[in-house]
């Protein structure tokens, strides 16, 4: 394929009709998963069981389960901040994704990152990440991983590296593309592009608009597709990712879609009319392929009940183990600091002297 | 005089500084259509349009730098970072570009811009956003960096700071916004480079800035019903860093201790409490102790996150260990109805 090339052809839209019919009905159970959760987690916040930032992802739920059913068990992935979904669809438990935005021990990072920064060792799930931009480096880095003990080929692993649209003008995505493309490494950079960063426009933000051409500096081949279309979303990012792997160069899609809410749950979005609200919620992904598997009838009315019946109870149950789960206790502040043990560290409370004996002095394994 | 908020001191004189003088234009993310993340710039894009108040791209380094640009050649810039946890992404440009050109090009250049950025934790924002960076511009000369605790120094150090010709932080806090205190009318200006003690006493003196000025005279007060006497130097500003009123006050009571939201390892209290070695070492009767974050990248979770910060109840159990440690007595107060 010539480097250069730019496909300004969206993918053209696949065809229900010719896929697997269960494999279909799980997108759509993952992905009313996602929005049951993304409600309840928004009630949650306001509630005040859940703190801080809070990303959701309603409005990308075909995008976060179109990209997931492209990614490979052995394959790696690094998100944003807005990255319950992501979470979810690979495979984590909804309780310990709740847990986690309750601040539980029971968390997937024990309660220490919060909605954010949700990580999953075991399914390669390599962090949710806060800081604007500050997933790409280390996601480049990981492919770097893979190529340095790897040959390209049908079976390497990759990464896929998320990102917004408005990550797209921070200096980390330059400096990270070009590195993937000069030293020949095996990642997807995804950009979700739901058209703002908080209540920034693309077109306000980014000289080059066309959010995939944006790799053609550093000769990297993008592509764009309906964020809104699971299934086209799946085939794009698995052309992508197939592409990295036998090949070992970078790829950037572009998945397009709306974000439904404000830029957080905090955010009331004042800076969008009312009628363009409107207009975003007859675009809802989620509807509207539920409609479509009725129409193609690989789902009927009351089995699509059944689905969302059973997503909003595996909510609840979520909620329930989130809340019965235990907060992380005190004892544990100084826990993970550091992964080898070291000599002097000053592991007191406010005002504990450094000189002094600390509270958790005595803690066995710890200064 | 009219009580108002830390927030809304903020605004009003960035929108008074910019009437008065045209070439002060206000840069950042999210400052103009979505009126500032922390709100501190709404309605100023309407007022001002969107030459002088310029929404950027998320680009941290590549907007400050601008800003650094554009004072050289003499237009004043006050850029917000959304919060001083970006300032990472553009320290390069604050320490070896804004705070080098004025010195190292010989005097012949000045860069007469603002930073505007709030520190602070306990908002449940998790590690990488809810960090006490000041230090790290406090370290640099070249800059200097003011921390005002109330509306009132809110309007008087950012005042002075935009009038200021050399590259000035103002490092505000997400706990302070919505705090409420009387504001001078008119002009206000402090002197950047000068503490104050905002509460006088006689036992012992607590250092603090900005979030921990607030809390210090609070125990102040609540302490004065217990018969301590507290006096609390507020700082206003780290660098230049005003030894001698720190001093001058721990000669008078002869014990110390440092509030600070910072980390305590090579933190503001580290020099504070090196300054009184140097500066009242004769006069001390107990060791200065530091009130500090604990040593730990901040959790999300609220029970860690509040036993790892400073607060009014560790600086008073530090206050009294400090007393104790002299063998001092409290004054017996006035009986309540007495
Ligand atoms: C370096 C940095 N600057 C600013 C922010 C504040 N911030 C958080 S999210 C965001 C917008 C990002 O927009 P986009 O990349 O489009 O992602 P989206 O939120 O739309 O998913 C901003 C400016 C940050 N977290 N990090
Ligand atoms: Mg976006």
């Amino acid at each position: 394929m010539d480097p250069t090339q730019d496909r300004t052809e969206p993918y053209p839209q696949a065809s229900p009709a010719s896929e697997d019919p269960a494999a279909l009905r799980g997108y759509y159970r993952q992905m009313a998963l996602i929005r049951h959760f993304e409600l309840r987690a928004a009630e949650m916040y306001t509630r005040a069981k859940i703190g801080g930032y809070c990303h959701l992802n309603l409005g990308e739920e075909a995008t976060v389960v179109g990209l997931m059913a492209a990614l490979r068990p052995t394959d790696y992935l690094f998100t944003t901040y807005r990255d319950h979904g992501y979470a979810l669809a690979r495979g984590a438990d909804p309780g310990q994704v709740m847990a986690e935005l309750f601040g539980r021990a029971t968390g997937l990072s024990g309660g220490r990152g919060g909605s954010m920064h949700l990580f999953d060792a075991g399914l390669r799930m390599l962090g949710g990440y806060g800081i604007v931009g500050g997933q790409m480096p280390p996601a480049t880095g990981a492919a770097l991983a893979i190529a340095h003990r790897g040959e390209p080929g049908p079976d390497s692993e990759a990464v896929m590296c998320l990102l917004g649209d408005g990550t797209t003008n921070i200096g980390a995505f330059h400096e990270s593309l070009n590195l993937a493309a000069v030293w020949h490494l095996p990642i997807v950079y995804v950009i979700v592009n739901n058209h703002l960063g908080m209540g920034t426009p693309v077109e306000a933000a980014s000289g080059e608009p066309a959010l995939y051409r944006r790799g053609c500096a550093y000769r990297i081949p993008g592509a764009r597709v309906d964020g809104n279309d699971v299934i086209a979303v799946r085939d794009a990012a698995q052309t992508a990712l197939e592409q990295a792997r036998t090949e070992h160069r970078p790829r950037l899609l572009e998945a397009v879609s709306h974000r439904l809410r404000g830029h957080s749950v905090v955010d009331p979005a004042r800076y969008r009319s009312a009628e363009e609200t409107e207009r975003l919620r007859e675009q809802d992904p989620l509807p509207a392929f539920r409609a479509r598997l009725i129409e193609d009838r690989i789902l009927d009315q009351e089995a699509a009940d059944r689905i969302d019946e059973e997503c909003e109870q595996a909510v609840t149950a979520a909620v329930d183990f989130a809340d019965a789960s235990p907060p992380p206790a005190t004892e544990t502040l100084f826990d993970h600091v550091y992964a080898t043990e070291v000599a002097n560290t000053h592991f007191g409370l406010p005002g504990d002297s450094p000189t002094g004996p600390g509270l958790f002095a005595d803690r066995p394994g710890k200064e | 005089m009219a009580a108002v908020t830390y927030r809304q001191a903020l605004h009003d004189t960035l929108r008074a500084e910019m009437l008065r003088d045209e070439n002060i234009l206000l840069i950042g993310e999210e400052i103009g259509v979505f009126e500032g993340s922390y709100k501190i710039t709404a309605g100023l894009l309407d007022e001002f349009g969107p030459r002088r108040v310029r929404d950027t791209p998320i680009c941290e380094e590549g907007f400050v730098g601008a800003a650094v640009g554009a004072a050289m050649l003499g237009l004043r810039p006050v850029v917000e970072i959304m919060t001083i946890n970006f300032s990472l992404l553009a320290i390069d440009q604050i320490v070896n570009h804004a705070a080098k050109m004025h010195a190292m090009f010989g005097g012949q250049v000045s860069v007469p811009m603002v930073i505007r950025t709030p520190g602070g934790g306990g908002q449940q924002l998790a590690a990488t956003h809810s960090q006490n960076l000041e230090v790290f511009y406090a370290h640099v000369p070249g800059l200097k960096v003011v921390a005002p605790a109330s509306p009132a120094d809110a309007k008087g150090l950012l005042t002075a700071a935009i009038r200021d010709d050399d590259p000035v932080l103002v490092l505000e806090n997400l706990a302070l916004y919505n705090t409420k205190g009387e504001v001078p009318d008119g002009e206000h200006t402090l002197p950047i480079g000068t503490a104050v003690v905002a509460a006088t006493g006689s036992d012992v003196t607590v250092v603090a800035y900005s979030r921990g000025t607030v809390v210090a005279l609070e125990v102040a007060r609540r302490l004065e019903a217990d018969g301590v006497s507290v006096e609390v130097v507020d700082l206003r500003s780290l660098r230049p860093l005003d030894r001698q009123t720190v001093c001058a006050s721990v000669r008078k009571t002869t014990r110390a201790v440092v509030l600070e939201d910072d980390w305590l390892s090579y933190g503001i209290g580290a020099e504070i409490a090196a300054t009184i070695a140097e500066g009242a070492f004769d006069r001390l009767d107990a060791p200065v102790r530091r009130v500090a974050a604990a040593e730990v990248p901040l959790p999300y979770a609220k029970q860690l996150e509040t036993a790892a910060l400073p607060d009014a109840a560790a600086l008073t159990r530090v206050i009294y260990e400090t007393l104790d440690s002299t063998g001092f007595t409290a004054r017996p107060t006035t009986p309540a109805g007495g």
